[in-house]
């Protein structure tokens, strides 16, 4: 229980400065979504879907004219990456099928990213705290967003979609890429989404890039 | 029913599934040693291709160089000084895309 709680509260700590760029995005979010979606449904996905790129890539769809088969499988194809990220965290997960299946709900790419502990184990209390911290300010965000928009405007004038790619780029240079097969794998993954960005449905290139990891299979090398 | 509240309730229920489908169906069987070494660099491909994808393309998928592309560049230069400088670097992205913007 001690480990649970530390693990928990070191998640936490890690997860605080970037909810920031979660309020500023989830306002974003709410800005754009109240003209396409009304008032309440935008505060309700961001509560109990709580991913950002299926949002706002299903809300690009509705915008557009785009019915709700659509839209829904846009978001579908965007979260195709917590497949594998789930299959990844399943043998650090406790207890019954169900806790098991509770304990990924919390699954976010950044708590995800950071609760590698190495050799295929994840810190799951981590990972809970790091959302803990977001969660809030990702749905009290959009409510900000939804209810304040007229008076915001257009959020990418104020550079709010260049934050996560460089919050990304900093995880990345960090612990996730000790190694040189970690940085042969970073290279391969964005070839692959770059190639396969302007031909496919949106997702599917982050999904297929998960493919890059098999380079571990490679035999030789420098091992780390 | 609107488009926007069935949209709501279909990912609700799709991302629940896709989350969760991992552990419920593996539970915590001891993972083989090749499987737990592609895990290893799972982190590292999904991160770039997250950069990539969100940095140089547009909504419709081209590949482009905007504000964005300089934003990154900004954070790459405060991790150069200070790899932990994290919410320094992400601040710096924001307001250089904004400059960008705002200029171009």
């Amino acid at each position: 229980m001690d480990e649970t709680e530390g693990g928990l509260r070191q998640g936490m700590r890690a997860g605080a400065p970037i909810s920031l760029a979660s309020l500023l995005l989830g306002i974003s979010f709410g800005v754009l979504a109240e003209p396409v979606m009304g008032t309440a449904a935008p505060i309700v996905m961001s509560a109990i879907v709580f991913a950002g790129s299926a949002q706002f890539g299903a809300l690009a769809v509705l915008a557009a004219g785009g019915g709700a088969g659509a839209a829904i499988a846009a978001g579908v194809l965007l979260n195709m990456r917590y497949l594998p990220m789930g299959i990844s965290i399943a043998a650090s997960t406790e207890g019954g099928w169900f806790r098991r299946g509770l304990a990924a709900q919390p699954l976010i790419d950044a708590g995800w990213a950071m609760s590698y502990r190495g050799d295929g184990r994840y810190d799951i209390p981590y990972m809970w705290g790091f959302t803990a911290v977001n969660y809030p300010m990702w749905v009290g965000g959009t409510a900000l967003g939804v209810l304040t928009g007229d008076m915001i405007g257009d959020p990418d004038r104020l550079g709010l979609d260049a934050l996560f790619p460089a919050f990304f780029l900093g995880l990345l240079m960090g612990e996730a890429t000790e190694g040189r097969r970690g940085w042969v794998a970073a290279l391969l993954g964005a070839t692959i989404a770059l190639t396969l960005a302007p031909v496919t449905p949106a997702g599917v290139p982050v999904m297929t890039a998960c493919l890059a990891a098999l380079v571990a299979l490679v035999p030789g090398g420098d091992d780390s | 029913m609107t488009a926007a509240w069935v949209t709501v309730f279909g990912l609700w229920a799709t991302v629940v599934v896709t989350k969760g489908i991992g552990p419920v169906a593996l539970g915590n069987r001891e993972l083989p040693r090749p499987l737990t070494k592609v895990i290893d660099l799972l982190a590292p491909a999904i991160l770039a291709a997250l950069i990539a994808v969100g940095t140089f393309t547009n909504a419709d998928g081209d590949l482009v160089i905007d504000a964005r592309a300089a934003g990154l560049a900004a954070a790459a230069a405060v991790y150069a000084v200070s790899r932990k400088s994290i919410v320094l670097a992400i601040g710096a992205a924001a307001v250089t895309a904004a400059l960008v913007r705002a200029i171009a």
